[in-house]
């Protein structure tokens, strides 16, 4: 075994260096250079340069005048980003219709003239607790509420979640989408 | 399933397809050391790099002493990461001040990383420095992808070379998968995912002020960690609120690429490739996926080569390719269907053009029901074991796809090295079953096999078996094991079983509900692990010894031909009859037992 053991501690040691050193820190470096916006987390700053969160990553919404987003399974609060994951609760598990009815209750709360189904995304955990997305669907069974709330026009509104809203890439990869965190700082303008 | 759903699966299996037989043959060449654009302009490097570490490429090794030099490389490589995660705190690059890792903990994930599974115990972001995840799961991620395509590589010369009593250079073979093969696809490809947006940075966690603020309530506790009582000795609860979102961040474009591209799977971040940092847009997710199947898919092309006859490559190729279609249409259609547990609290789950619909719970948004149950088949069909989506969430027969590919050794594409010549193993017990249907000495590629070849191969296939099963059965018999359960019902069990099911096939994705970070799962599925990898291993190269040795029969009357659809289909049989006839019963337990279950409520 000894005569094995030289020239596995002399390999173990270039091939660390080489994909352990060298090419995280090439790859770092190259990173920074060409894309140095999304190598640091695409990060959305306020007016004084204050990092106000990131454009990939959402934040939780109870205020009923805002878009809601996916509900987040993260501990101990929803959307903690320094802990990300899911609920993974079973189809069958009673824990996860006793959320999905709390989730729904919560909706109605804040809107009682809702009558229409809800769409499945609003009242289900995403996978990383982290999701900065909703479907239009959910996006639009929202608006009639915020509309009232922020009194504005659901049509003006319509216009500000399509603004919002990100297409299929390459017109057929992944689902389309609204980007919560982002049109929910475009309405901080409006009130 | 909406056009574009639909259309998403047929692109991503005509690129794959499409890849194969460029960076097939480009594999071929580097195995067969011939001249290729990246190793000519690396020969002066590589000769350089064998002087300095007194290594002679030309000198070949008999297969006991290639598994040992296999053993002994890989055994260092464990106690390196072993060593790092239980050092971390006195080493540098630690900015957030992560402790050590515990040491049944420890010795799990050096377990998982350096046997190819990637299997978490621990959460990325919480657990381990900057440099833990850089010198020791990122270099492991790349060795023992090589170490697979090492093993491959000695079994595929084995049938090309007559009387023979060597296999080739381990150190060769390590030396040219990661420089010539793994490293600059990984290069290129992690830039690639950072331009969509995986983070790269060695910068510390980003704290984010948040547009509104969220408070939970906790226990009250001291200094020290222990729980503040009041009088009446119950404990007191404090409201905390959170102003700020901590952004964890880190050098995970580099590590992801060759976790997607080596088999390993194991994640950045706790939530894996469904964390939007590892994994932001659907382009990138279309990669990741591709990256998982690309390696796997080229070897059978480098086989063919290698062996002399490509036709012996596209016909396990298209088993491969057959099982994985088939396995993945039932995952797609459960997962559409959604929970029919919801539809009485008047839950939109229908597909339409402004949402996915189905089964969301434990899905990105941005991926939807199709690219979800896509990934979750191929990172099980191949030992990947990432994920983007929570297998724990999904629908019983959904969840049961996943579980079964692993549960068939592995061998529908498999991981890189791995699958193939696992897959190879069940092309000569096919051949050994047609040869006593028709009363003939089976051979295969013209190598007679025989009595040795039959003993190990029975070794191969029983091992992982063994392991699922034996390991399931002692989990759910002991508290320890049970203990960790999350969901209730058949669908705990289904937690258990995937969980042994995994370690014992060497793929590493979980029903993550499962508290597996106890000592209890962390000595009983680093166990696995080993034995899953290394006790195939050993076998493996035994049989590439012992058929190297062998001279090549000439092709005659009684020869079955192996590069027909016949035997294609008797491939598929051998593998599915094995993978069907040992877990079905337990699967009943499980999986099968919910879905009655949850068809019977509605």
């Amino acid at each position: 075994m000894i005569s094995y053991l030289k020239p596995a501690l002399i390999l173990l040691t270039l091939l660390t260096l080489l994909t352990g050193v060298a090419y995280p820190l090439l790859v770092t470096g190259l990173a920074q250079l060409i894309f140095p916006e999304q190598a640091n987390g695409s990060l959305l700053k306020d007016d004084s340069g204050k990092v106000i969160g990131s454009k990939m990553i959402g934040q939780t919404f109870s205020n009923p005048a805002y878009f809601w987003g996916r509900p987040s399974a993260t501990a101990p609060y929803p959307y903690n980003a320094g802990a990300s994951g899911g609920s993974n609760l079973g189809p069958t598990n009673p824990a996860l219709l006793d959320a999905v009815k709390t989730r729904i209750a919560a909706l109605h709360a804040a809107d009682p003239e809702n009558k229409a189904p809800i769409p499945v995304d609003l009242i289900t955990a995403s996978a990383s607790g982290l999701d900065p997305h909703i479907s239009p669907a959910a996006a639009e069974y929202q608006v009639d509420r915020i509309a009232r709330l922020k009194h504005i026009a659901p049509e003006k509104l319509r216009e500000w979640v399509e603004l919002h809203t990100e297409e299929r890439q390459w017109e057929f990869l992944g689902e389309k989408r609204v980007n919560v965190l982002s049109l929910n700082m475009a309405l901080t303008a409006i009130h | 399933m909406s056009p574009q759903g639909l259309m998403q699966i047929v692109v991503y299996l005509m690129v794959l397809l499409l890849a194969v037989k460029p960076l097939g043959t480009y594999m071929a060449l580097v195995f067969m050391d011939q001249p290729s654009g990246l190793n000519r302009w690396f020969a002066q490097f590589e000769a350089m790099y064998y002087r300095f570490s007194g290594i002679d490429p030309s000198v070949e090794m008999r297969w006991t002493q290639y598994a040992a030099s296999l053993l002994v490389f890989n055994a260092l490589g464990l106690l390196i990461v072993l060593a790092l995660q239980s050092l971390q705190n006195y080493l540098p690059l630690n900015p957030q001040q992560l402790p050590v890792v515990k040491f049944d903990s420890a010795f799990n994930t050096a377990a998982s990383f350096v046997s190819n599974t990637n299997w978490q115990g621990y959460s990325g972001e919480t657990t381990m420095s900057y440099l833990t995840q850089m010198l020791g799961l990122t270099v492991q991620n790349f060795l023992s992808a090589a170490t697979g395509m090492a093993v491959l590589v000695a079994l595929v010369r084995a049938f090309s070379s007559r009387n023979s009593e060597t296999i080739g250079n381990f150190w060769v073979d390590m030396t040219r998968s990661t420089l010539f093969i793994l490293l600059p696809l990984s290069l290129l490809f992690s830039l690639v995912l950072v331009g969509q947006g995986v983070v790269q940075t060695f910068s510390p966690y980003k704290d984010a002020s948040l547009m509104e603020a969220v408070s939970y309530t906790q226990n009250k506790v001291d200094a020290d960690g222990n729980m503040v009582l009041d009088v009446e000795g119950k404990s007191i609860t404090e409201i905390i609120e959170v102003k700020n979102q901590t952004l964890a961040l880190g050098p995970a474009a580099s590590q992801i690429a060759i976790k997607q591209l080596g088999t390993n799977g194991g994640g950045f971040f706790n939530a894996n490739s469904a964390h939007p940092f590892e994994n932001p847009t659907p382009l990138s997710n279309f990669l990741e996926m591709l990256a998982i199947l690309l390696i796997p898919a080229a070897s059978c092309y480098t086989f063919g080569k290698m062996v002399g006859d490509t036709r012996q490559g596209w016909v396990i190729l298209a088993a491969m390719t057959l099982v994985l279609v088939t396995l993945l249409t039932v995952t797609v259609v459960a997962e559409q269907n959604g929970n029919p547990l919801l539809a009485s609290l008047n839950v939109d789950q229908a597909y339409r053009t402004d949402q996915a619909g189905g089964n969301m719970e434990g899905k990105e948004t941005r991926f939807g029901i199709v690219n979800s149950a896509l990934w979750a088949t191929v990172t099980t069909a191949a030992s990947n074991g990432s994920v983007n989506a929570m297998h724990d969430s999904f629908t019983p027969l959904g969840g049961m796809i996943p579980m079964w590919l692993m549960q068939l050794g592995e061998v529908i594409f498999g991981g890189v090295g791995s699958g193939l010549y696992g897959m190879l193993i069940f092309a000569i017990v096919a051949v050994f079953i047609a040869g006593l249907m028709i009363g003939r000495t089976p051979e295969y590629l013209g190598k007679k096999i025989e009595a040795f070849e039959m003993k190990m191969a029975a070794i191969i296939i029983l091992i992982p078996p063994l392991l699922v099963l034996g390991g399931t059965a002692i989990a759910v018999m002991a508290d320890a094991g049970k203990a960790g359960i999350l969901n209730p019902g058949a669908h705990g069990f289904s937690e258990v079983l995937y969980a042994f099911s995994s370690a014992g096939n060497n793929n590493g994705s979980a029903f993550a509900g499962l508290s597996a970070n106890t000592p209890f799962y962390n000595w009983m599925l680093a166990l696995m692990m080993l034995v899953s990898r290394f006790g195939l291993i050993v076998p493996v190269l035994a049989i590439a010894g012992s058929l190297a040795a062998k001279k090549i029969v000439p092709v005659g009357l009684g020869t079955l031909p192996t590069h027909t659809p016949l035997f294609m289909l008797l491939l598929i049989m051998t593998v599915l009859m094995v993978g069907a006839l040992t877990f079905i019963p337990a699967l009943a337990l499980g999986p099968i037992a919910e879905h009655l279950q949850m068809a019977n409520v509605h």
